[in-house]
Formats: C-alpha cells, structure tokens, sequence
C-alpha cells in the first residue's frame, strides 16, 4: 500500500515538476517576446526625442549635409494618405454594405469574402507593383496619385471587412421594424443600420488609416519621392515612409538623425490612431 | 386581399423609393464586384508584365541562381531560397514565443496585468515594418555582429554537417539577422491571434480538467490545444503569409546580394527585398519582366498559403457551429 502511495507521489510530483517548468518557459518567452519589443521602442523614442526639433516641421528636406526637416514629407504623406482613404472608405463601405446586407443567398458573396482576404494579405510591394503597371507606366511618371491609389487598395480590404462585421452587429429585429413602418431597403440600410454602426464603420476607416500611414513597400515604386515641395499630385510626392527608407539607407549621419526623428513620428501617429480606436470602441 | 396586395406592388414598382432601391442596391454589388475585379486585374497585369521573362528563360527560371543584369540572365532560385529561408527563421522563433506569451495571457497572468499585456502586444503589432527595419540596421545588427555572430561561427561552424550554415565573417547583417528581425515583428501578430483563439475554449471544460486535479500545462495539452489545434494551425499560416511579404523589415538587414551562399551569416535577397532595392533602378525590359516575374511568384505563394490558413480557420468556425 505505502508502494503505491509512493508511486502515486512520485507521478504526482514529476507532473507539478513538468507543470512548473512549462510554465516558467511560458512566462520566460513572454519576458524575452517583450524584451526586443521594449528595446525597440525605447531605442526608437530616445533617438526621436533626440532629434525632434521645430525645424523638423518647418523646413523641407535637406540635401546631405545641410540642415532642414521633414516639412515637405509629413505634408505629403498625409496628402496621399488622405486621398488614399478617401479614394477606398466608399467603396470600401459599400462593398461590406452588399456583403452583409444583400447577399444572404449571393453566390457570388463567398466568392468576394474570400478574394477580399486575399487583397487583405497580398504583399503590400505588389500593390506597388500592379498600381505601377497600371497607373504609372501609361502616365509616363511616378506621381502621387499613383501612391494614393496604392494605399487604397491596402485601405479597401480592411474597411470591407470591419463593416461587413459592424453591420452583421446590427439586430435584426431593428431592420423589420423599419420596414414595417414602410421605409424602402436603401432607406433602412442607410437611416437605420448605419446610423446604428456608425461608430463601427468609423473604427474601420481609422483602422485602415492607421495601416496606411506606415505602409512604405508600395510608394517605393508609385509616389517615389521628392526633395521638393510638390505642386501637384501629377508628380512624385515627398512622403514620410520613403524619406525614412532613403535617409535611413543614406550614408549620412544628418540624414540617419532625420530618419530617426521621421520613424518616430510615424509610430507615435500610428499609435495614437489606435489608441483612438480603442477607446471609441469601449465608450460605444 | 390578393388584390391589394397586388396594387400595392405595382404602386411599389414605379416609385421613388423603389427606384433608389434599385440603384442603391446595384451600386453595392458594383463596388462587391470591384474588389473581386482588383484580384484579377493584379494577376493578369502581373502576368502579363512577367511574360517576357518567361517566355525567355522557361522554366528554368525558378531554379536558376543566376541574377545578372549586364548579361541579362536571371533566375529566381536566390530570392525564392532567401524569401523561404528568413520565413523558416522567423517561424522557428515566432511560433513559440507567441505561443508561450498566448498561454501566459490566457492561463497564467494575473487578471490585472492580463489587460495591459494584451493591449501592448496589440499595439506592438500595429506599428509599422518600416521601424523594425530601420531598428535591425541601426540597432540590432551592429549588436549582433559585435557579440553574437562571431560566438556562432566559432562554436555551431565547427559542426560537421550544419557548420557551413554557421560559418563566415560576422557582418551584422545577412540572412540569419532578417530571419529574427521577421520573427520578433510576427511575435505580436501571431500572439495576439493565438490568444484570441485560447479564449475560444468554453471555460466549463477547462474547469472540469481542473476538477479532476490537472494540472495547467495538461489544460492547455489535453483541452485547449485540442480544442484549438486546427485554428492553431491557421493563424501560424496567417504569421507565416505575413513573413512571406514582407518588404522593409528585411530590405534593411538582409544585404541585398544576388548571389546563394550556403551560409546564413552572409548577406542575401527575398523576392521582396530584389523588388524593393532594384525595382525602380531597373533598366530594360527582361530585367523589368524578371522582377514581375518574382512579383508573381511571391503573390501566388502567398495566396497558397492563406488559403490553406483559410481552409483552417473555417474548418474551426464550422465545427464551433455545430457545436453550439
């Protein structure tokens, strides 16, 4: 008896031990998966601190060795990122619209759903790649239009989604109510259902800005970039992400410094978009 | 009664509201049809763009190593080795560190530091490629080529069989640096998507393990992996779709050289880094065409492999269907 006791101890005793070390791997990881992300930030605001100065916002890029700032660049950017999600959140809603609204017995639905995932997931330099067969090539140049486009079609996806999800949200019992008082489809889905998911479909569109805002890949190859301040968007663009890309590449301290200052930008606007989103999504 | 109802469609039918109906209803499917049009004008301009190069080179061009613009003889075997090469590293370190920081969120962490640590690795996950590339090159790097590099070429490029993935000078950048600069960047989206699938698991299961005395790692063995093996599966699909593409975490650190080397220590190229770095420098029309060509072959790797994570993931929704 006191042999089995043992025995039973003993395989009681081994599975804590197993459970224990399992365990402490876990938390291990989390610390280390932490670990490069906290450097990361860390080294990224102190070197932003560092050289975040008022001229940063003033002056347009400089050529090596000169001094200047990001001026032309942050504008551009958010000229193009602007467009960009003006150009996708249309038909972005409207595509998630006729996903959760009326394709419930749509053969072709299933079909969008998934292309859409893969539009989702597509390797953003591609994007880049098709806008600049597409738009750049048969207009002679590199231009910002071309680099809104390609942001929209990274935009497109995500706001498809996010509202086709809001409006699944929406009761049901809300649309038969309005249409029993009479009011034609359209009038439902637009006074009612998206009145009712408006905070929803905005989560979106803010979601894919906040994607956007930091995609480099696909300007590579359509807004290029410009030392200058741009007149229009017929020609290249100066934009943060390929700024950052070339100075960072560049091998001049004063350019590296400015990279430095841009990075930090972009991720503090990136963050703050979320934490917007957050925050709208709790106090709906 | 069958009447009235009949006069009440046909009033129906010319009216306003039943006009905007129609419209509103088509421009829905219009701008559904769109995005559907997007996917096939990408991959018929993609197609079309890589022609020449294939027409040219056959295909032989997915295993040649050569990539010479001068002579204008390319192949995509070192971009797609280096592309599968850094995904490969980057998934032997993202899966299980985001797997153990999912189960230390779902099942270990106090409840309250549950609620910061998910929203930190949420927002980690949102910030954008371009930083953790530019933090690999300046930060990183110098780091590991000073400290780590030589540690493994002196120690793992001794072994016989392994050691000439191992050996070689200690640059900083390479292969093996972009390999981990990928896998520390999918760590949050890959975390964040395993937890979301943890607390999946109905609690009445996990609580009737623990009532019969399991342990917590025999939970997440025995219930919640279980559970949750084949969304497992496809969310390391989604992380690994997500090295894939990737562009400007590993166009910084990998060293954009064309040539194979059999070492992991030596600089190299993916399909996305040749794009980024050569795409707007390229002069004449096969060498434009082989880079598409590359294009190509990275969006349908891609689409393969979301699909099967696709495949996975709503295998689970069915079954979490049925279920309930």
């Amino acid at each position: 008896m006191s042999q089995l006791n043992n025995i039973n101890f003993n395989l009681y005793r081994r599975r804590v031990l197993l459970n224990f070390i399992i365990l402490s791997a876990s938390f291990l990881t989390t610390l280390f998966g932490l670990f490069w992300l906290a450097w990361l930030l860390v080294t990224l605001f102190s070197h932003g601190f560092q050289y975040l100065n008022l001229s940063v916002f003033t002056q347009p890029t400089p050529p090596p060795g000169d001094a200047g700032g990001l001026a032309n660049a942050i504008v551009g950017s958010i000229i193009i990122t602007a467009m960009g999600v003006i150009i996708g959140a249309p038909v972005g809603v409207m595509a998630g619209t006729f996903l959760s609204e009326y394709a419930i017995r749509s053969r072709i639905a299933p079909v969008i759903r998934f292309v859409n995932d893969v539009l989702l997931s597509a390797p953003s330099i591609i994007i880049g790649v098709f806008i600049y067969e597409v738009v750049v090539v048969p207009m002679g140049n590199f231009s910002g239009w071309a680099g809104s486009l390609a942001l929209a079609l990274i935009a497109l996806p995500i706001i498809v989604r996010t509202t086709e999800d809001m409006l699944k949200l929406v009761p049901n019992t809300v649309r038969e109510a309005a249409c029993a008082l009479g009011a034609p489809k359209w009038k439902v889905t637009v006074a009612i259902v998206y009145r009712a998911a408006k905070a929803g479909i905005l989560t979106g569109i803010l979601l894919a800005v906040a994607r956007i805002s930091g995609e480099t890949a696909p300007l590579l190859f359509t807004a290029l970039n410009n030392q200058f301040w741009s007149s229009s968007l017929n020609e290249p663009v100066a934009n943060l992400p390929v700024v950052i890309f070339q100075f960072a590449m560049s091998p001049y301290e004063d350019w590296q410094n400015l990279a430095w200052a841009g990075a930090f930008l972009i991720t503090l606007s990136v963050l703050a978009l979320n934490i917007m989103v957050r925050t709208f999504l709790r106090n709906r | 009664m069958e009447q009235d109802s009949k006069s009440l469609a046909a009033l129906r039918r010319g009216s306003a509201g039943h006009i905007l109906d129609i419209l509103f209803t088509n421009a829905t499917r219009i701008c559904a049809i769109i995005v559907l049009g997007i996917i096939i004008a990408m991959m018929g301009s993609l197609l079309v763009g890589a022609w020449p190069a294939f027409k040219k080179f056959g295909l032989s061009f997915f295993i040649s190593p050569a990539w010479n613009p001068v002579t204008e003889d390319f192949g995509a075997l070192v971009a797609i080795y280096g592309t599968l090469v850094t995904s490969i590293i980057a998934m032997l370190i993202g899966v299980p560190v985001s797997f153990g920081i999912a189960i230390f969120i779902t099942e270990l962490c106090p409840i309250w530091l549950k609620r910061p640590v998910s929203t930190a690795i949420e927002l980690l996950a949102a910030i954008p490629s371009i930083i953790y590339g530019m933090w690999g090159l300046f930060v990183f790097a110098p780091f590991f080529g000073d400290y780590i590099e030589p540690w493994i070429s002196d120690n793992l490029g001794q072994i016989p069989i392994i050691g000439s993935l191992f050996s070689g000078p200690p640059l900083g950048i390479g292969v093996l640096t972009a390999g981990i600069i990928l896998g520390i960047m999918v760590i949050p989206f890959m975390a964040s998507v395993f937890r979301d699938l943890f607390e999946v698991v109905p609690a009445v299961l996990k609580e009737s393990a623990y009532g019969i005395g399991a342990t917590t790692w025999e939970v997440v063995k025995m219930i919640v992996l279980p559970y949750t093996k084949i969304g497992v599966v496809g969310g390391i699909m989604l992380g690994l779709g997500r090295a894939l593409g990737e562009t400007m975490a590993v166009t910084f650190v990998i060293g954009n050289a064309d040539r194979l080397e059999s070492s992991l220590l030596m600089p190299g190229n993916t399909i996305s880094s040749s794009l980024a770095n050569q795409f707007t420098e390229a002069v004449g029309q096969m060498y434009t065409s082989s880079l598409i060509a590359l294009g190509l072959i990275l969006f349908l790797i891609t689409f393969v492999v979301l699909s099967i994570a696709k495949f996975f993931l709503l295998r689970l929704t069915l079954r979490e269907g049925t279920r309930t």
